[in-house]
C-alpha cells in the first residue's frame, strides 16, 4: 500500500528561483538562506519520495479571474513550467503520476471534498521554487510530483480547519492505494509577508515563530485561527499558510520534527521551512 | 445581508474580495493577456493603444499607463495579477511593493534586510503607524 511518510513545508518566494537560475545563491544576500536547505537536501536523498504530494497556490497563472478553483488536484502526466511574465524558469519539465492523482480525487470526493480535477496545467514558481529547494539543480526531478493546488488569491481561501481536514482526507485515500510508494505531502507558500499597498513588507517574525511551533504539536487548534488573524498579523499574502495545515493533516499526530528554519528576507518575504517524519 | 468584512480596519491594505474582483475583472484579464510574448510586445508598442480593446474604466486604465499600482488595486486589481505589468517592464517585485509604500526603493530594501516593517503599529487602522 502507498504511504505518506514525511511532510516538508517551505516559502516559495519567486525571487528564490531568480536566484537559483541566475546563479546567485552563493552571494552575500542569498547564502544565509540557502544554508538553512543543505540539511534539506541531504534528507531528501536519503528519502527518496516516489511521488510529492505539492500543495501549493496559483499566482493568477494557470487561473485566472475567469476560474477560481478552491481546491483542485492535476491528474496529467506532465506539467511544464509556466511564463510569468519574464519567461519560464529553466526547470526540467514535472511528471505526474496520474494513476494516483486520480485515485486520491476519486477517494477524496466521496469523502466530502468536492476537489476540481484538472489534467494539464502550467505550474509556477509557487509549485517549481519548492522542488529547486530540496532537489537543486537536476537534469530531472527525481520523483513524481502531483499538484495540489488552492486558491489563496481570491478572498476567501479554504478556511484552516477545512484544509487541515482535506489532509486528513488525502492520507486516506493514499492509504487505500495499491501500489507500494514512498509519499510525501508538502505544504508551501508563506510566511509573513504582504506585497500590496503602504503595509506592503510587513514581517511578523513572532507570528511566524508561533506557527512553526504550533503546527508541530498544536495544527488541531492552529487550523481553527480565522482568516483575518493572518491578513493583520501576517500580511495579506501571510494567508497563504493555511496550505501548510494540509500537510500538516495528512501526517501523524505524532510526528518528529527533523529540521527548522526560518529567515529573514527574501525579497519581500520571511522564509519558514520545516522537515517533519512520522513517527 | 451585507458581507462580514472584518479585515476593513487593517491599515494600508486591499483584501482582493469578490467586490474587488468584480470591479477589477477586466483589469486584471488584460493583465494576463501580458503572460504572452506577443502581447507584451504589441502593449509595449503603444500602450493606450492596448488598452483600448479591453472593456476596462478609463481610471483604471490611466492607472496602469501611470503605473499607479495603488490606484489599481484600489479599481480592483490583483498583486498577482499586476505583476504581470511590472514583469513586463522587467521590475521585481521588491522595487514595484517599494512603490507602493512612499519609500524609495532603497530605502525600502533596507528596511527588508533590518527585518521588515514592524507589525507594531501596523495592525489597525488608527493605530500610529511607523516604518
Amino acid at each position: 500500500m502507498a504511504r505518506i511518510t514525511a511532510g516538508v513545508c517551505t516559502s516559495h518566494v519567486p525571487a528564490i528561483g531568480a536566484a537559483i537560475d541566475n546563479g546567485k545563491t552563493d552571494n552575500e544576500y542569498w547564502k544565509p538562506m540557502f544554508a538553512g536547505y543543505e540539511y534539506s537536501k541531504r534528507w531528501i536523498a536519503d528519502q527518496k519520495p516516489d511521488v510529492i504530494l505539492l500543495v501549493y497556490n496559483d499566482h493568477a497563472t494557470a487561473f485566472d479571474s475567469n476560474l477560481t478553483p478552491t481546491f483542485a488536484i492535476a491528474t496529467g502526466e506532465v506539467f511544464e513550467s509556466a511564463d510569468e511574465g519574464w519567461g519560464p524558469r529553466p526547470v526540467p519539465n514535472v511528471l505526474g503520476h496520474p494513476a494516483l492523482a486520480s485515485h486520491l480525487a476519486q477517494s477524496v470526493i466521496q469523502d466530502e471534498f468536492d476537489l476540481t480535477i484538472v489534467h494539464n496545467l502550467h505550474v509556477d514558481h509557487g509549485l517549481t521554487v519548492p522542488l529547486s529547494l530540496m532537489f537543486g539543480q537536476p537534469k530531472q526531478w527525481p520523483c513524481r510530483v502531483i499538484p495540489i493546488v488552492v486558491n489563496v488569491v481570491l478572498y476567501p481561501p479554504p478556511l484552516g480547519k477545512r484544509c487541515y481536514a482535506l489532509g486528513r482526507a488525502l492520507r486516506r485515500a493514499v492509504e487505500s492505494f495499491d501500489e507500494n510508494l514512498n509519499v510525501q505531502i508538502w505544504g508551501t507558500g508563506g510566511m509573513s509577508h504582504q506585497l500590496q499597498g503602504a503595509r506592503a513588507g510587513l514581517i511578523n517574525k513572532q507570528f511566524d515563530n508561533d506557527f512553526l511551533d504550533r503546527i508541530v504539536d498544536d495544527a488541531e487548534s492552529l487550523s481553527k485561527m480565522p482568516h483575518v488573524e493572518y491578513l493583520r498579523q501576517a500580511g495579506s499574502e501571510g494567508v497563504e499558510l493555511v496550505m501548510w495545515l494540509i500537510m500538516r493533516g495528512a501526517l501523524n499526530q505524532d510526528v518528529v520534527q527533523k529540521h527548522r528554519f526560518y529567515h529573514v528576507p527574501a525579497s519581500n518575504t520571511a522564509v519558514g521551512h520545516l522537515i517533519l517524519e512520522n513517527k | 445581508m451585507a458581507l462580514d468584512k472584518p479585515y476593513l480596519d487593517i491599515p494600508g491594505t486591499t483584501i482582493f474580495d469578490a467586490d474587488m474582483a468584480r470591479k477589477g475583472f477586466h483589469l486584471n484579464q488584460f493583465c494576463m493577456s501580458l503572460m504572452k510574448a506577443e502581447n507584451r510586445d504589441a502593449f509595449k508598442a503603444d500602450e493606450r493603444a492596448y488598452l483600448n480593446h479591453w472593456p476596462m474604466t478609463e481610471e483604471q486604465k490611466q492607472g496602469v499607463l501611470d503605473r499607479n499600482y495603488n490606484r489599481m488595486i484600489s479599481l480592483g486589481g490583483n498583486i498577482y495579477f499586476l505583476a504581470k505589468i511590472f514583469s513586463s517592464d522587467g521590475i521585481s517585485f521588491q522595487v514595484a511593493a517599494s512603490t507602493m509604500t512612499g519609500m524609495s526603493q532603497a530605502e525600502y530594501a533596507q528596511m527588508m534586510l533590518d527585518g521588515g516593517r514592524s507589525v507594531e503599529g501596523n495592525t489597525y487602522k488608527g493605530d500610529n503607524q511607523n516604518g
